[in-house]
């Protein structure tokens, strides 16, 4: 076999590898710059549009990207002053922290159950758990209308908070079954060891270690609780008892009057401290796997 | 000793059972009891103003097929969710290696190619309102300012324009999400595999092809499954972009199901169109997760 | 034809840290030989290794190979096979689609790839294991999968990382033969990195020992062991590892074995009391705990006498000697060899 290179040929290799790998890079930031604008793109112009006044916005020939005349804080005043948007926005809190602890406290032991304490239907029960993802919103929110006239809580937020554990717990019970699997079980039968119940190495060593996956669930169900919108718009029609999901859409569109510029601000106001929070939450995720995976 | 260990086996049993049937009980109460419920409507003649349960069999399923409006409906949620797939499925694995890559920046780039996903569903979909607008529209504006139309494109006026559209949204809502499932594998794939690969002679797209993308696709499935759950379930884009219109020509099974039984009243007919989801899912699910077992390695 | 790899001056620091991890290596390697790069965890040597094969970019200095500086130039360039410590074999690929997968870069058709792999096969004696997957092969088949595809390419140098750490104790003894064997057949030059210092004796044609990244000494396994550079390598290799007795700004050192009672050592000897207080029995050997003094400062030593001796000794105080051409001396403050200094032999 020949040698590896020669000399010359070297040269001109090196010089082609480095094109390349300039053209790479270039390519990797041309894409990651594309992927931003068209992502975020909708909310920095909403950003705009949420201060310009009435002449500015209602004007087709308009840079709507730029301020044509002063920008205005009056629209978002308005939001806050004039509309129940503080209270959907409230209503919208509460609910997604209860119902994120109702889901922790209903889907952590399940998961560990299902893992850990070998009960003789565990895999069925983590395959049926998959199945209920299944029934969608869509059809049950018929059914779950009724039954939440039924239990008296037609027309009240507290509705959601009862029924919306419904689309968490599954799929959060089935996000902790993967973590759980991939925690070792040497230190819960450590804890067993050295005198701790099941129920307690359970509680002390197992949900501390299972922090990462906890923070997921807790992110991926606020998300979706917030999110969220047919059950919403079928079972509260108050306004004061509304989340931010129905109520912007609804109040702050009156017949055939919307008032555009506080919508948009309120499209703002809400989205950017969840995606804040999630970022955050993906930072440390990254972290966590690159530095646990080295060697295969 | 034995009577110790007796005790511990005791307590495991009961915490078993302790740990999972609130669960289990929540569930069967809220989501098993609602889905025999739907199914009993469907056979029923319950509406708004007259809640009382009568059996009437099969009249709701008749009038249902009898309502071109109905296969209008299951053809655009199969039509939807298929398109819709494919393009978060491709856009997410893109996306995917993006948030894995290094480069200055990358912290701001994550955050805001998160926002599209993270904004409840309903907010961003009012804001698109605005973007396809058929007189304001800033997305008519540039393509007027760059000189290829003249005048605006009726994004959610016309038939295919807002089928389009509907599917874009879809598509801009879910692709973060499947980028973030799809990065989870990404991310697990040993180091020295890729290292071996370069050593052995593979490109960059041959190490995509032959290594990264076999070894990731079960998360690919998984983001592929859970862009069609939530694409084919979901009634709020639709809802608010167009309402099913024009002329029902994006109409999906779930806008419809809200509009005949929530705004009309008829929760009968609006049961059984909503059930269609149910078996849609069904084989779409169990397609998927035979697609992985069969290419599921380690 | 194998050819020679060369490291000039080289440097490597990583992007935030304060240290260089390769601190000015300057080696060269002969034609086809088996050399180890030893040294502890954080010394190096895999960094040093990753360098050759391209997978790091050194901050300065030049890797030769070939007699051309391939710097810039990516793995698949430069014609090297590596094994890594997990193997890194495909696990979606069956042994047979893992040992063909580097020649898929070659301009080889489909028959003339499954040729050079089964040919490769062949050679490792896995054959029968071309349709199996990586996971339901041993660890030491999966080496030997491994060395397969590392030699399919015909690479003018093979690079391995610790390929016998996740073996057991027993298999690791057999692997290792089988890799020195396969070796000398196939002739390719051969870089293995260790931290294992009987792997690397046993393996070696030269050991390159290396702390803290720079080499320490470079020399056959019988130069390594008998004639260390400084006190690290004399700690380092050999086990149980040379005795150091501090004396007036000197360490007089000695290996456990030439530590005898003083009537079986032959010609010129260094005499010294030889306090024990614990015999270990091992299977061929006694290894015998206790301090000396008479030499330098008192120090607390290790002898290591065939079983026929240990009859003799108890414990207690007893008179033990090292033949005089056995002992070494190093700067107390440098660790470096330093030219011997009188010690009162008698004999000779």
């Amino acid at each position: 076999m020949s040698a590896v290179v020669d000399p010359g040929s070297a040269e001109r290799l090196r010089r082609h590898y480095n094109r390349q790998h300039v053209l790479g890079r270039i390519g990797l930031y041309t894409l990651a710059v594309l992927a931003a604008i068209i992502c975020a793109g909708p909310f920095l112009w909403s950003m705009v549009t949420a201060t310009k006044l009435n002449a500015d916005l209602y004007n087709p020939d308009n840079n709507p990207f730029a301020y044509n005349q002063p920008p205005t804080f009056d629209h978002v005043r308005y939001l806050f002053t004039e509309t129940s948007f503080p209270t959907f926005a409230w209503n919208t809190l509460w609910v997604g922290l209860l119902v994120v602890v109702i889901t922790l406290v209903l889907g952590l032991p399940a998961a560990y159950s299902i893992t850990r304490l070998d009960l003789r239907w565990s895999g069925a029960m983590g395959i049926a758990i998959f199945f209920v993802y299944l029934i969608p919103p869509s059809l049950l929110f018929l059914s779950l209308s009724r039954l939440v006239v039924w239990v008296g809580l037609q027309d009240s937020t507290w509705s959601l908070v009862l029924i919306y554990p419904t689309i968490t717990v599954p799929v959060s019970t089935w996000l902790l079954i993967g973590f759980l699997k991939a925690l070792p079980k040497d230190v819960e039968e450590q804890a067993m060891i050295d005198g701790y119940s099941r129920a307690g190495a359970f509680l002390r060593i197992v949900v501390p270690l299972l922090f990462p996956g906890i923070v997921a669930v807790v992110v991926f169900a606020f998300t979706l609780t917030a999110s969220e919108f047919i059950y919403a718009l079928s079972f509260v029609s108050p306004t004061q008892e509304k989340v931010v999901s129905t109520g912007v859409p609804t109040e702050l569109i009156r017949g055939d009057v919307f008032h555009w510029q506080s919508l948009q601000a309120a499209n703002i106001i809400i989205a950017v401290p969840i995606a804040f929070v999630f970022n955050l939450f993906l930072a440390r995720f990254i972290s966590g796997f690159t530095m646990g995976a080295v060697k295969g | 000793m034995t009577q110790a260990r007796v005790r511990l086996a005791d307590r495991e049993g009961f915490l078993a059972w302790i740990f999972l049937t609130p669960t289990v009980v929540y569930v069967v109460a809220l989501v098993a009891i609602p889905f025999g419920l739907a199914i009993a409507f469907a056979f029923s003649d319950v509406t708004a103003g007259d809640p009382s349960y009568d059996w009437v069999g099969l009249r709701n399923f008749e009038r249902v097929f009898d309502d071109p409006v109905f296969w209008r409906s299951l053809w655009n949620t199969l039509i939807f969710t298929g398109i819709s797939m494919f393009f978060i499925v491709v856009f997410g694995k893109v996306l995917a290696n993006i948030l894995v890559a290094d480069f200055r920046g990358k912290w701001v780039v994550r955050f805001l190619v998160l926002l599209s996903w993270t904004t409840p569903v309903a907010l961003s979909s009012v804001s698109w309102l605005w973007l396809l607008h058929s007189i304001y529209s800033p997305v008519d504006w540039v393509f007027r300012e760059l000189g290829f139309i003249e005048t605006n494109t009726y994004w959610l006026g016309r038939p295919n324009l807002a089928m389009a559209s509907v599917i874009a949204v879809h598509v801009w809502r879910l692709v973060p999400l499947a980028a973030v499932i799809m990065m989870v594998g990404l991310l697990s794939i040993p180091t020295d595999l890729n290292e071996a690969a370069k050593i052995d002679g593979a490109g960059y797209w041959r190490r995509m092809f032959e290594i990264t993308i076999p070894l990731t696709f079960p998360l690919i499935a998984v983001s592929a499954l859970f862009g069609a759950i939530f694409t084919f379930t979901d009634m709020a884009v639709v809802y608010i972009l167009t309402r099913g219109g024009p002329t029902n020509s994006t109409q999906v099974l779930a806008s419809w199901s809200f509009l005949r039984g929530i705004g009309g009243g008829d929760i009968g007919q609006g049961a059984v169109i909503a059930l269609f989801l149910f078996p849609l899912l069904l084989a779409a699910a169990v397609l998927i997760l035979r697609a992985v077992r069969r290419v599921e390695t380690i | 034809m194998p050819v020679a790899v060369e490291l000039r001056n080289l440097r490597k620091r990583y992007d935030g840290g304060h240290v260089d991890a390769v601190d000015g290596v300057d080696l060269a390697t002969e034609e086809g030989e088996y050399l180890v790069l030893l040294g502890p965890s954080g010394c190096g040597k895999t960094t040093l290794l990753r360098t050759v094969a391209g997978l790091e970019h050194p901050t300065a200095g030049e890797v030769v190979i070939d007699g051309a500086v391939v710097n810039g130039l990516p793995p698949r360039v430069r014609k090297v096979a590596m094994v890594f410590q997990s193997y890194a074999l495909y696990p979606h690929k069956s042994v047979l689609a893992n040992i063909v997968f580097p020649l898929k870069a070659e301009k080889l058709d489909r028959a003339e790839r499954e040729k050079k792999a089964r040919w490769a096969a062949d050679l490792l004696g896995i054959e029968e294991l071309l349709d199996r997957k990586p996971r339901q092969l041993s660890g030491g088949e999966r080496q030997r999968v491994a060395l397969a595809r590392a030699m399919v390419r015909d690479p003018q140098v093979f690079l391995l990382d610790e390929p016998l750490s996740n073996l057991d104790a027993k298999l690791r003894a057999i692997a290792r033969d089988e890799l020195k064997r396969f070796q000398e057949r196939v002739g390719t030059t051969t870089i293995y990195v260790t931290h294992d210092q009987a792997e690397a004796m046993g393996l070696g044609d030269r050991i390159a020992v290396m702390d803290r990244g720079q080499v320490r000494q470079l020399g056959p396994p019988v130069d390594v062991y008998d004639d260390p550079a400084d006190t690290f390598v004399a700690r380092f290799i050999g086990s149980p590892p040379m005795n150091l007795v501090k004396r007036g700004g000197t360490l007089v050192g000695f290996r456990p074995e030439h530590l005898m009672p003083a009537e079986h050592v032959q010609g010129e000897k260094v005499p010294l009391q030889f306090e024990v207080d614990r015999v270990e029995y091992l299977s061929g050997d006694r290894h015998v705990y206790g301090t000396v003094t008479g030499l330098g400062e008192d120090t607390r030593v290790i002898a290591r006498l065939p079983s026929m001796m240990v009859g003799e000794v108890t414990e207690g105080s007893h008179e033990f000697a090292v033949s005089a051409d056995r002992v070494r001396f190093f700067d107390e403050d440098s660790g470096l060899r330093t030219d011997p200094v009188r010690l009162g032999a008698t004999g000779g």
